[in-house]
Order: structure tokens, then C-alpha cells, then sequence
């Protein structure tokens, strides 16, 4: 028998699994979305704005670990998706996005909504495929999540004519998938792992430095196992956050630019840095030269790119790390060595920079503290709950504050740093987690950058929080312009806001604002209580900056503190 | 440091767009480029021709090997291998320059591939360098128009690339 492109896409898609499509239609894929009609198994949300759709089917991939589907139109609805595309790729989040395309008798011609989008978004997918022939289509889409979700995981896009979608053939699914040119190496060596084993015996002040990867291939219970059974600090990027209890003894915060006072020091104090799905990042590094500069370094990455390309690594391991971490661990057993013993003068130390800095604010009755408030979801919540952020001062209080216990549970832009990227992911997340509590921590800039996906949240009855700490300004920018710019506050202030809570209410949502500290903790029950979409307009102070700080371009021990 | 590359890869809609994008984009240089099919026409086989100090060129090549359809990276400037280029070259073809212009085709092996009342057109081919000093040799003579083709690589002896 034969089928359409339309129904082989539909068929190809329940093959792999995946039964949730964020999606907005437009003319070229009307075929697709004629399938979708008859096929309820197949979940279609329909999204307010196409970069919605690809954020929410990050958010989705990041909280669930499968992989996102996002189908759009072409022309205007696939170049909306370049910026969740380019975020996806950016933190290594696998996703499959379907752009529809003109006819392939029209490519080239400058048609009616037509784009090159394979070339537009090259520089930013894992990979990309423009199907040409219904005979490929099948084979194509196991490809691109083949492709999506193993080895460095990343976004592939599959740009799809309508002649393609309307033609017919015979379907058959590839029950594997085999490349040449793509065998990605997963099975780490176990001679580097040895060499590792030997450094960390030596190391008389090692420090686990652990990033997103750690997240990616669901290795937090290896890691939790070698930290204890090594005795050794963990400190986390932005995208590691959750992958190791932040209350843990061991653990020392996030590192980087707002890292922790103690994290800063211990890396760089550190005689062997140990970078477990890491990648050196400039946010994370500070000033290169200086960074850990009596370090050895070892790396474990399941890309090659990565190591050595900004650090030199004296120590490289390539592989999965989830592999890694068990044929570590599995090493490290067999060692003889009193590990508490040996790293004890280290974490006394560590345990004086710990006190010596604490994170802190200074408290006030009359204002809310942005800082509080965070720590008011924080306790609300008790940290059981899915949390996103926007990009700026929210997304590091979030970063500081939040006592994260579990991976998955803290869904950010690190790489491209995508305001409007919280509350779409938010929404995604809540579509993997219906029953969980689900929190975007945004600011009154960001969150205006994708706002309309509350219409999203209130039609598929999504119940996401948006915890708006509402300061007046881009907070972050202006934070910088103080600091940096002699207070000249450039275009960074909004002075005319939408009234957020008349806003919640216009798209059918629960508005909540409050203005006292002691309204926090309530708004925030309040909100988890309804069950249904919630704006919480906290009302901050509004010149509070975020520190610890180390400026661009300073060495990581260089920290404005206050 | 100069470094000639042969990539093996599969020979599909866009990998020209994909590596010259990668290029580009991580502000890596390319001095030459070539491609073409090989004998099993599902693959073409790039040579590149690139500058940079070993850090930079390990990035290069582990960068190339992420790209999907990239199927084999080789860098030969660690190993015995042998580099052609061609040019052609049209020059004025004076009855007072001829006989030079035909003693520097003789002497760079090249050939004279086109003729007419007032010029020649010269092909020659060899590595970078042999090029390079006909190109230079012949240019006091007059050249009207050059065209010079990207580098093609392979290696000596029995080792291949695919």
C-alpha cells in the first residue's frame, strides 16, 4: 500500500515514539496537519509564535530527556524558528524541527513564503536535511533523531515541500540506523580513564567541574557516587546546575561569573581540575590565562571539539560520560587510598572560603528583594519542582538561590542566553510534567519577549507559574552600565509596562501582584494552589545587582563582592 | 604553518555549503579548495588548503570529523605526499617574446594549449611552488588572464584515504 509524504511524516513520528508536536500551520504543511487531524494520538499544540514552539519543544526535551518535535510552516514560520534552534544548539538539547517548504519545482524561485532555511540555520543545527524525494522521507526522519539524540546531542532541521508531502509511496520505517560518516565515539578509553584515576590519587585539591552533559546523559547518581566516595567538591555550570544536590557538603555552587565566592577559589586554588560534560565556556573561565592556573586539567566529552579548545588538557577522555563515570568509578573502588584523609586539609579550606563569602543581601521589610523572593519559590516549592528562567539577573538569583536537589529541574539558556526562552520552555516542561509544578523565574524585559504563549498556556491548560521579578529595568544591562558605564543608564529602563496582572487576565490566566515581602510566600500558594496559568508581578527593588561578580575579562579569584 | 587536508565525504546536496560555512564561521582560513566525485560516486573527496598553528589545525580537523557527512579527514603535512595544481596562464605573444615564453613552457614541462595571432595560453602543473615560480618567471612577459585551480592531495605508497 501506499501512502503520502503526509502520511508517512504522522507514521514516521509514532514510529519514533514521539507523541507531542508543537507546531503552528501554515499553507505548505496543511497536508501534514490534515493527518494530524485524523490522528488524536499524535498531540498537536498549537503555539502563539513559531519561536514558542521550538522553545517549548526544548523545555519539553531538557525536563523529559526525549527528544522535542517542532513543525512549522515555511518562509516567515521557518525563520521564526532560527533563535530556539540556535538556543537548542547552543546548550546540546535534542530536537527535531519540521519546517514545511515551497514545492521543489519553486526552490530557488523566490516563491510565495519561501526561505532557505537549510541555509539560514547551518551554522547553528547539528544537522539538516531537505527531503527531495517521498522515497527518503521515512529513512530522513529516523536519521534526524537518530542524529538529534545521540553522541553531543543538538537540533536537526528537516525541511519538507509540499509536492514531497503529497506524493505517495510505500512506508517502511529503518528499525536502526547506521552512517559512514556518523559513528560517534561513546565507549570511553579505558587507559584515559586509568590515567584520570592515577591524577586524582595524586591531587592533593581536586575539584569535580561539572557541566550540562552531566545532565544530558542522565549520569547524576555516578557522579553523586564518586564525589562521596573520593571526597571531592563538585562545582557546577549554569547548565550542570541539578546534576548534584546543592545542599551536599561537597558541593560548591556554581562557579563563573556569579559563582559562588568558594567555587571561584577552589578553582582557583585547584592542583586538577577534572571537567565532566563541561566546555570551558568564557562565563565560566574569567580571564584564560589565569584560570586554574596550577591546574592539570583533565576533560571527559563525548566532543572532541570540545577539549583542548580553549584550555589545554593534559588528560583527555573522550566518551559518553555516563560510561565514563561508571568506568571511573569502577577504577576508583580498587584504589587504596584514604581519600577523606588525604583531601581533608582541601576541604577545611574550602569550608573558610565558605564562610568567609556567603551568598547574601541585605533584608528589608518595606521592599522585596528580588533575591527573596527566589528563595521564598524556593521554599514554597520545596524545591520539588521543574524551574526555568529568562536570561539576565533572573536567571542568576535563580542560579544563587534555588537549592536544587534533582537534574532536569532547572531548564536555562546558558549557551546563546535567549531572553523569551523561560516561559515557552516553562510551558514545554508542564507538557512533559502535566502534575508537576512548573516555574518560569523571569524579569519584566524577557518575559515580554515571548508573552503571547500565555494564550498557548491557557487554551492547553498548562498551569505554569511566571514569577516576574519586576524591577523596571533591564536589570542586567543596567547592572553593567553602574558598574562599567558610569551609571549612564542607557535605554535599559521601561518606563511604560504593561499592568502584568490586567495582562494574565485579558488571555483567561490567574494575575497575581504583590508588593510586600510578606506577600510573597502567599502569592506564591496562592498560584502553586490554582493549578492554572499564573502571572506573579513581584514588584522588586530596583537597583539591586547581582554578585558576587567577576567582570569580563577579570581572573575568577578577582570578585566584586558588593 | 600551511597544511594540505583531503576530506572524504559523502557526496550530498549542501557538504560544499557545510564546510566552507564551518570555515568561515570559526574564522579558520582556506587558502585553496578543490572537490570532486570519486570513483564510487556516492563520495567526493575535498582537498583544502589551510594555515594555522597546531592548536588551530587540531580544531580544524576535529571540527570537520563532527560534521555529519564528513566520512574521512586526513592532514598529510606529517607524511611523505604528493600535491598538484594546474594553471592557465594567456599571455601576449609578441614575435618578440614567443621563443621566451615557449623556453619557460619547456623548462616548467607545461604546454602550450592555445594559440592565437597575439596570444598564447600556457597550461602548467605541479606543486605550489613549481606553480608559483612560473606564474612569477612569466609574468614580466605579459599574462592577459591566469587561472589557477585549488590543490589535489594524495599520499605516497600504499596508504589511502578511503
Amino acid at each position: 500500500m501506499e501512502y503520502t509524504g503526509a502520511e508517512i511524516f504522522v507514521k514516521s513520528l509514532l514510529k519514533q515514539g514521539a507523541d507531542l508536536i508543537f507546531g503552528y500551520p501554515g499553507g505548505v504543511v496543511l497536508p501534514i496537519y490534515d493527518e494530524l487531524f485524523k490522528t488524536p494520538k499524535l498531540r498537536h499544540i498549537l503555539v502563539r509564535h513559531e519561536q514558542g514552539a521550538v522553545h517549548m519543544a526544548d523545555g519539553f526535551a531538557r525536563a523529559s530527556g526525549k527528544p522535542g518535535v517542532a513543525l512549522v510552516t515555511s518562509g516567515p514560520g521557518a525563520t521564526n524558528t532560527v533563535t530556539g534552534i540556535a538556543t537548542a544548539y547552543m546548550d546540546s538539547i535534542p530536537i527535531v524541527v519540521f519546517t514545511g517548504q515551497v514545492p521543489t519545482a519553486l526552490i530557488g524561485n523566490d516563491a510565495f513564503q519561501e526561505a532557505d532555511i537549510i541555509g539560514i540555520t547551518r551554522p547553528c543545527v547539528k544537522h539538516s536535511y531537505l527531503v527531495r524525494d517521498v522515497k527518503d522521507l521515512a529513512s530522513t526522519i529516523a536519521e534526524a533523531f537518530y542524529i538529534a539524540t545521540t553522541g553531543r546531542p543538538g537540533p536537526v532541521v528537516v525541511d519538507l515541500p509540499k509536492d514531497v508531502l503529497l506524493a505517495k509511496t510505500k512506508f517502511e520505517y529503518p528499525e536502526t540506523v547506521e552512517l559512514r560518516s556518523y559513528r560517534p565515539n561513546t565507549s570511553a578509553n579505558k587507559r584515559q580513564i586509568e590515567k584520570l584515576a592515577a591524577a586524582l590519587e595524586e591531587a592533593k585539591r581536586p575539584v569535580l567541574y561539572v557541566g550540562g552533559g552531566m545532565i544530558l546523559t542522565n549520569a547524576a547518581a555516578e557522579l553523586k557516587k564518586l564525589a562521596h566516595t573520593i571526597q571531592a567538591p563538585v562545582t557546577m555550570t549554569l547548565m550542570g546546575l541539578g546534576s548534584f544536590p546543592s545542599l551536599d557538603d561537597l558541593s560548591l555552587g556554581m562557579l563563573g561569573m556569579h559563582g559562588t565566592y568558594r567555587a571561584n577559589m577552589a578553582v582557583t586554588h585547584t592542583d586538577l581540575i577534572v571537567a565532566l560534560g563541561a566546555r570551558f565556556d568564557d562565563r565560566v573561565t574569567g580571564k584564560l590565562d589565569e584560570f586554574a592556573p596550577n591546574a592539570k586539567v583533565a576533560h571527559v566529552d563525548v566532543d572532541p571539539t570540545a577539549i583542548s579548545k580553549n584550555v589545554p588538557t593534559h588528560i583527555p577522555v573522550v566518551g559518553d560520560l555516563k560510561d565514563a563515570m561508571k568506568k571511573l568509578n569502577a577504577v576508583i573502588a580498587e584504589s587504596k587510598v584514604d581519600w577523606k584523609a588525604k583531601h581533608k586539609p582541601w576541604l577545611e579550606q574550602i569550608d573558610e572560603w565558605k564562610h568567609a563569602n556567603k551568598l547574601e543581601y541585605v533584608k528589608k521589610t518595606n521592599v522585596i528583594k528580588p533575591q527573596f523572593v527566589v528563595e521564598e519559590i524556593d521554599r514554597v516549592t520545596g524545591g520539588d519542582a521543574i524551574f526555568t528562567t529568562e536570561v539576565g539577573q533572573n536567571q542568576m538569583w535563580a542560579a544563587q538561590y534555588l537549592t536544587l536537589k534533582r537534574p532536569r529541574t532547572f531548564l536555562t539558556s546558558g549557551g546563546l542566553g535567549t531572553m523569551g526562552y523561560g516561559f515557552p520552555a516553562a510551558i514545554g516542561a508542564q507538557a512533559a510534567f502535566p502534575d508537576k509544578v512548573v516555574i518560569d523565574i523571569a524579569g519584566d524585559g524577557s518575559i515580554q519577549m515571548n508573552i503571547q504563549e500565555l494564550g498557548t498556556a491557557v487554551q492547553q491548560r498548562l498551569p505554569v507559574i511566571v514569577a516576574i521579578l519586576n524591577n523596571g529595568f533591564l536589570g542586567m544591562v543596567r547592572q553593567w552600565q553602574q558598574l562599567f558605564h558610569g551609571n549612564r543608564y542607557a535605554y535599559t529602563c521601561m518606563e511604560s509596562q504593561p499592568d502584568f496582572v490586567k495582562l494574565a487576565e485579558a488571555y483567561g490566566a490567574l494575575g497575581i501582584r504583590a508588593t510586600k515581602p510578606e506577600e510573597v510566600g502567599p502569592a506564591l500558594e496562592q498560584a502553586i494552589a490554582a493549578r492554572r496559568p499564573t502571572i506573579i508581578d513581584f514588584v522588586v527593588d530596583r537597583e539591586e545587582n547581582v554578585y558576587p561578580m567577576v567582570p569580563a575579562g577579570s581572573p575568577l579569584n578577582k570578585m566584586l563582592l558588593a | 604553518m600551511r597544511h594540505t587536508i583531503s576530506v572524504l565525504v559523502e557526496n550530498k546536496f549542501g557538504v560544499l555549503a557545510r564546510i566552507s560555512g564551518l570555515f568561515s564561521g570559526r574564522g579558520f582560513n582556506i587558502e585553496s579548495l578543490s572537490v570532486a566525485p570519486t570513483l564510487d560516486l556516492t563520495t567526493s573527496r575535498m582537498t583544502i588548503i589551510t594555515r594555522g598553528d597546531d592548536a588551530i589545525i587540531e580544531q580544524v580537523i576535529k571540527q570537520l570529523n563532527k560534521l555529519i557527512d564528513v566520512i574521512k579527514v586526513i592532514d598529510f603535512s606529517e607524511e611523505d605526499f604528493i600535491e598538484r595544481g594546474i594553471v592557465l596562464v594567456k599571455v601576449n605573444a609578441e614575435p618578440s617574446n614567443r621563443a621566451e615564453i615557449l623556453r619557460m613552457t619547456e623548462i616548467f614541462r607545461g604546454k602550450v594549449v592555445d594559440v592565437s595571432a597575439k596570444t598564447y595560453t600556457i597550461e602548467v602543473t605541479g606543486a605550489e611552488a613549481k606553480v608559483s615560480a612560473f606564474v612569477e618567471m612569466i609574468k614580466p612577459l605579459g599574462i592577459i588572464e591566469i587561472a589557477r585551480s585549488g590543490k589535489i592531495a594524495m599520499s605516497r605508497g600504499k596508504k589511502t584515504l578511503g
